[in-house]
C-alpha cells in the first residue's frame, strides 16, 4: 500500500523546523538568538496555514498507526497556535530571566510541539505513547531549565518523577487493554469491544488509562502536580504547558474514549463524570485561597478541564463540538493571561495577586487583557467563554444530566469570585509604585489580538462553532 | 426594510464607549459631553419609538431578526411591545439624567463612563431582545461594570457589597439559565425565540419546575425577601448614577423577566406558585418598609423603600390578571422614575454636605430649597399620591389584586401607611425644623445639575395628569398574553 506523504506534511514540517532551528542555533553566537525565535514563529505560522488548508483532510498511514481525520487538525491547529502564542511571548522573558538559552526554549518548543500534534493523530497504543513521551520530555526540560530559577529546578523534579509515574500508569494501562484485545491498535480495540466481551482485565485497563489521561490534563485527584509546576516553571513554558499540552492531553483522551471504547460507555462513564465533578468542586474551591497568581490560574486551569470533560460525558455530536469550542476559545483566554503576567513580571512585577494593585494605572492595556481574559475564563458574557460554557450545559442537559448542570454552573459562579479578586487588585487598590509599565510590541499585537478574538468570538461564535460541529462528526 | 431604530438605541451606548476610548484622560468636559450625547441619542430613539408605536395593531414592533449562532438557533432579534416599550423609556431617561448627575465625577472619569455605558447598553438589550439566549447574554453583560463601578467609585463598605450584588446577580441569573437551556431542549425546536416559545404547550410538571426556577432567579434580582439582602448593601455603596440606574432600571430586570418568560411561558407553573409570591411580596411591601423607618442613612431608607416598592411589582405579577399586571409594569415605570429622582437628590446632598445621616441635617429647606422640593415630590410619590403616576400604578395593582387576594392587597395597603411614616420623617428631619447654620454654606443644585430633578420631577407630573398615555400602552401589551394564556385566572388563592 503505497504512503500517501502529504497527510503528514505539518508532522514533517515541524519536525524539520525544529532540527533547523537547533543548528542554525549552534550556528549564531548567544545574543543574537531573537531573530531565530521570530524564525521559529513564522515557520510555525506556516505550518498553522498548511492544516488550516487541509482540515477536511482524511486517511491513516502506516496500517492505521497514524490517522489524519478533521478532528486532529482541529487540535493540531489548537497546538500551534499556542506554541506560537507563547514563543512571541517568551522571547524578551527568556532573554531577560534565562539569559543565553533562547535556542534551546525555540527548539524544544517545537519539539513538544511535533510531540503533541502527533498524539491527537494516533491511531496506535505504541504512537501514542511514543508521542507522549516525546511531548513530556521535552515539557521536562522546559519547565526546569531556567536553571538559575530555584523554583524551576524543584518544578521540574515534580514533574520529572509524577510524568514517570502516571507514564508507567498509562503503559500498564495500555498493556492491560492489550492483552484482552489482543491488538494495539484503536480500531482493533474498537472492533474488539463491539463483540460484547467485557473482561475484567480490560476493565482495569481502562481505569488505568483514566488515571493516565487523568494526569496530563490536571483532573482530580491526579492535579497535584499542576499547582507547583506552573508556580515554578518560566512563566512561558507555564502557558504553553496549560493550554497546548492540555490540549493534546484532551485530543488523545476524546480520541480513545470516543473512538475505541464507545461500545462499553455504561462502563467508564461513571468514572469519568465523579472525575469531573471533583475537578470542577475542587479546583474552583481551592483556586478561591491562592495568593500567587499562577497557583491561581493552575487551579482554575485544573476547574477548566472538568469543563472540557463535560464534553465527553454529553458523548454526542454536541458535546464533542462544545467540548472543541471550549478547548480553543480556552487557549486565547489563558494565554492572554499569561501573557499578561509574562508583560508584568518583565517589568518587574512579582506573581503575587497583590503585586497587581493599581495595575489600571500602570498600564490599562495589560489590566483590560487581564480582565477579559479572566472574565471569559468566567463564562461572562459578551466574552466567548460564556458561548462555551453555554454549549457544554446544553449538551449534558440534552443527556439529562441536569443535576451536572447545577453543579457546574454553581461552581462556575464560585470561579467569578476568585477571578474578581484580581480584577479588584487592578482596579479598586492603589499601585505600590507609580512607574508606567512598558509592553514591547510584538506582545501588544498578540495580547491585542487574544482580547479581539476572545471578544469577537463571545459576540460572534459562529465561524468557530460551524467549524466545531464539523470536526466533531469525525465520530458519528 | 426600514431604519433599525432599536439597533440604534442598542448601539448608541456601545459608540459612547468607543468614541470615549480614543478621548484622553484629563479631557472630562468631552467625555461627559459625549456620554450626554450617546445617552440623549437613547432618550430621542426610544420616543420616538413611542410615538411610532401603532397600538391599533399591537404586539411585537420594529422587529429586527438576524440568524446569529446557526449551531444553537440564537437569533439576534429586537423588537418591543406594550410590556417592553415603557421600559426601554425608563431606561433611556435615567440614564440620560444619570450622566448629568455624575456631572461633578472627578475621579477617573474616563473609566467611568466606559463602564457606566457599557452597563447601559447591557441594560437596554434585555429589554429589547426577543430572544432568551440574547436576554440572558445581555443580562450578564450588566452584572460586571456594575462590580468595577461600585467598587471604584462607590462609598460605604463598597468593595463588600460590590462583590456580594456581583454573586447574588451572577447566582440569580444562573438559575434562569438552566431554565433556557431546559426549555430550549424541551420543544425541541432549535429556537429561543421568546414568542415561539410562548406559543408551545407544556406539560404540567415541567412548567412547575420552571416557574419555580425563574422564581427564585428572577426573585434574587426584583429582589424578593428573602433574596434581597445585596440590595440595599449594593444601593448605599453605589455612586449616585449607578444607585440611580440600579434601583431604577436593574431591578426591573427582575420583574420583566418574571412576566416575559415566566407568566407568559409557563402560565400554569405560574399558576402554581403564585400564591408563594403573593406571600412573600407582602413580607417584602412591609417589611421593607419597616426596616427603612429604622434607617439612619438617607441612602439606606431609599433602598429598603426599593425593597418595599418592589414588592407591590410581585404582588401584581402574582395576581395574574390584566389589571394587576399591567399595574405591576407601570409600578416599575413608576418606581424607577421617582428612585432615580430620590437618589440623584441623596447624591447633591452627599456631594455638598459629605454626609447622608438623617440626624446630622435639620432644617435643610432654608439652605437647599430647590432639593427639598425635588424630594417632596420625590416623597409623596413614593407614598402614591394621587397626581404622580405611582398612584396610577399602585391602584391598578390594588384593584387588580384585590379579587384575587383581597386579604394581601389589605396588609399591601398598610404598606403605604408605613411609607408615610418613614417618608414624611425623612422629609421633616431633614428638610424642615429650624435653619441649622451648621449647613449655612451650603449651596442649592444649579445649572446643570438641576437637569435630572427638573426631567424626573417633570416625568413623574406628566405621566401623573395624563396617566393613559402609559396606561393604554401597557395594556395593550399585557393583554392579549393574559386573555390568551391565563384565560380563567385562578381565583381565590390561599385566603
Amino acid at each position: 500500500m503505497a504512503i500517501n506523504f502529504s497527510l503528514i506534511i505539518p508532522e514533517m514540517l515541524v519536525a524539520g523546523l525544529g532540527l533547523l532551528v537547533m543548528i542554525i542555533s549552534l550556528l549564531v553566537p548567544k545574543d543574537q538568538k531573537k531573530g531565530l525565535a521570530y524564525f521559529t514563529v513564522f515557520g510555525l505560522i506556516g505550518v498553522l496555514v498548511v492544516l488550516y488548508f487541509m482540515i477536511d483532510a482524511q486517511g491513516t498511514l502506516f496500517n492505521g498507526m497514524y490517522i489524519v481525520d478533521p478532528f486532529g487538525s482541529f487540535m493540531k491547529i489548537l497546538i500551534v497556535l499556542s506554541s506560537i502564542m507563547a514563543i512571541i511571548l517568551g522571547v524578551e522573558y527568556v532573554e531577560k530571566f534565562i539569559t543565553g538559552f533562547l535556542g534551546e526554549f525555540c527548539f524544544f518548543v517545537v519539539f513538544a510541539t511535533l510531540g503533541m500534534i502527533t498524539l491527537v493523530s494516533a491511531g496506535d497504543f505504541i504512537t501514542l505513547y511514543v508521542a507522549l513521551e516525546l511531548m513530556t520530555i521535552s515539557f521536562i526540560i522546559l519547565v526546569g531549565f531556567g536553571k538559575n530559577i530555584f523554583r524551576a529546578s524543584e518544578a521540574a523534579i515534580k514533574y520529572l518523577l509524577l510524568s514517570a509515574l502516571s507514564s508507567g500508569v498509562l503503559l500498564y494501562g495500555l498493556t492491560l487493554v492489550y492483552g484482552a484485545a489482543k491488538t494495539t491498535s484503536i480500531n482493533g480495540v474498537m472492533e474488539y469491544i463491539a463483540q460484547g466481551e467485557t473482561a475484567p482485565i480490560l476493565v482495569l485497563g481502562i481505569i488505568f488509562l483514566i488515571s493516565g489521561f487523568g494526569f496530563k490534563i490536571s483532573a482530580v485527584p491526579f492535579h497535584m502536580w499542576t499547582p507547583d509546576v506552573y508556580e515554578g516553571a518560566p512563566t512561558p513554558v507555564t502557558a504553553l504547558l496549560s493550554v497546548a499540552s492540555k490540549g493534546a492531553a484532551f485530543g488523545v483522551l476524546l480520541r480513545v474514549f470516543m473512538h475505541a471504547l464507545p461500545g462499553n460507555q455504561e462502563l467508564w462513564m461513571p468514572i469519568i463524570v465523579v472525575l469531573t465533578v471533583l475537578t470542577i468542586v475542587l479546583g474552583n474551591f481551592v483556586a478561591i485561597p491562592q495568593k500567587n497568581i499562577k497557583r491561581m490560574l493552575a487551579f482554575s486551569g485544573v476547574a477548566q478541564a472538568g469543563y472540557i470533560l463535560l464534553g465527553l460525558i454529553a458523548f454526542s455530536t454536541v458535546g464533542v463540538s462544545a467540548a472543541l469550542f471550549y478547548a480553543m476559545i480556552y487557549v486565547f483566554c489563558n494565554m492572554g493571561a499569561f501573557g499578561v503576567i509574562i508583560a508584568f513580571s518583565q517589568a518587574g512585577g512579582g506573581d503575587e495577586v497583590q503585586d497587581y494593585n493599581g495595575l489600571w494605572k500602570r498600564s490599562p492595556f495589560l489590566a483590560a487583557v487581564m480582565l477579559a481574559s479572566l472574565l471569559s475564563l468566567a463564562g461572562i458574557p459578551p466574552l466567548a467563554g460564556f458561548v462555551g460554557k453555554f454549549q457544554l450545559f446544553r449538551a449534558i442537559m440534552e443527556q439529562g444530566y441536569v443535576w451536572l448542570v447545577f453543579v457546574a454552573l454553581g461552581m462556575s459562579m464560585v470561579s467569578v469570585y476568585y477571578y474578581l479578586l484580581v480584577a479588584k487588585a487592578m482596579y479598586f487598590k492603589d499601585p505600590h509604585e507609580d512607574s508606567q509599565i512598558k509592553v514591547n510590541l510584538p506582545i501588544q499585537i498578540t495580547l491585542l489580538a487574544i482580547t479581539l478574538i476572545t471578544l469577537f468570538l463571545g459576540i460572534y461564535p459562529t465561524p468557530l462553532t460551524n467549524l466545531a460541529t464539523q470536526v466533531a462528526k469525525t465520530f458519528f | 426594510m426600514s431604519f433599525p431604530i432599536l439597533s440604534s438605541i442598542l448601539l448608541a451606548p456601545v459608540l459612547g464607549v468607543l468614541i470615549i476610548l480614543f478621548i484622553p484622560q484629563k479631557e472630562d468636559k468631552v467625555i461627559k459631553i459625549v456620554a450626554a450625547l450617546a445617552t440623549g441619542l437613547t432618550v430621542i430613539l426610544s420616543l420616538i419609538a413611542y410615538a411610532y408605536y401603532d397600538q391599533s395593531i399591537g404586539g411585537l414592533q420594529f422587529v429586527e431578526h438576524i440568524p446569529w449562532i446557526d449551531e444553537l438557533g440564537v437569533a439576534y432579534g429586537l423588537g418591543v411591545d406594550g410590556i417592553s416599550l415603557p421600559l426601554v423609556l425608563l431606561t433611556a431617561i435615567v440614564i440620560f439624567t444619570g450622566v448629568f448627575a455624575s456631572w461633578g465625577l472627578e475621579k477617573r472619569v474616563k473609566e467611568f463612563f466606559i463602564f457606566l455605558l457599557a452597563l447601559v447598553a447591557g441594560v437596554f438589550g434585555v429589554f429589547l431582545t426577543t430572544d432568551l439566549f440574547f436576554f440572558y447574554l445581555f443580562f450578564e453583560i450588566a452584572v460586571i461594570p456594575m462590580y468595577i463601578l461600585i467598587g471604584v467609585w462607590g462609598s460605604t463598605n463598597k468593595e463588600y457589597s460590590a462583590m456580594k450584588l456581583t454573586i447574588y446577580l451572577l447566582v440569580g441569573s444562573a438559575f434562569a439559565l438552566i431554565v433556557i437551556i431546559a426549555v430550549y431542549l424541551y420543544t425541541g425546536l432549535g429556537t429561543f425565540d421568546i414568542q415561539t416559545l410562548t406559543q408551545q404547550t407544556y406539560d404540567i410538571g415541567f412548567q412547575k419546575f420552571a416557574f419555580l426556577l425563574l422564581m427564585v432567579g428572577f426573585g434574587f434580582l426584583v429582589p424578593m425577601w428573602p433574596l434581597h439582602t445585596w440590595s440595599p448593601d449594593g444601593h448605599v455603596a453605589a455612586p449616585t448614577a449607578v444607585s440611580m440606574l440600579h434601583a431604577g432600571v436593574l431591578m426591573k430586570l427582575g420583574g420583566y423577566g418574571l412576566i416575559r418568560a415566566g407568566i407568559f411561558i409557563f402560565p400554569e407553573g405560574a399558576k402554581f406558585w403564585a400564591p408563594v409570591i403573593a406571600i412573600l411580596c407582602i413580607v417584602n411591601v412591609v417589611y421593607g418598609a419597616m426596616v427603612a423607618m429604622a434607617q439612619k442613612d438617607l441612602k439606606f431608607v431609599i433602598g429598603y423603600s426599593s425593597v418595599s416598592h418592589m414588592g407591590y411589582v410581585l404582588l401584581g405579577v402574582a395576581s395574574l390578571n390584566t389589571l394587576s399586571i399591567s399595574g405591576a409594569v407601570a409600578q416599575m415605570f413608576a418606581h424607577g422614575i421617582m428612585t432615580a429622582l430620590f437618589f440623584a437628590l441623596v447624591g447633591n446632598v452627599y456631594n455638598k454636605a459629605h454626609t447622608r445621616m438623617i440626624a446630622d441635617f435639620g432644617g435643610l429647606a432654608h439652605q437647599m430649597p430647590r432639593i427639598a422640593a425635588g424630594f417632596v415630590i420625590a416623597g409623596l410619590a413614593s407614598l402614591g399620591l394621587p397626581g404622580l403616576v405611582n398612584f396610577v400604578a399602585e391602584f391598578a395593582i390594588f384593584v387588580g389584586s384585590f379579587r384575587v387576594y383581597p386579604v394581601l392587597t389589605i396588609l399591601a395597603i398598610s404598606g403605604i401607611v408605613i411609607t408615610a411614616v418613614y417618608v414624611l420623617r425623612v422629609v421633616q428631619n431633614v428638610f424642615f425644623g429650624p435653619r441649622n447654620p451648621k449647613w449655612d454654606g451650603l449651596e442649592d443644585v444649579r445649572g446643570i445639575e438641576l437637569v435630572p430633578i427638573v426631567i424626573l420631577c417633570g416625568v413623574l407630573l406628566f405621566l401623573g395628569f395624563f396617566p393613559s398615555l402609559l396606561m393604554e400602552l401597557i395594556n395593550n401589551g399585557v393583554d392579549p398574553f393574559v386573555q390568551q394564556y391565563l384565560t380563567t385566572p385562578k381565583v381565590g388563592g390561599m385566603f
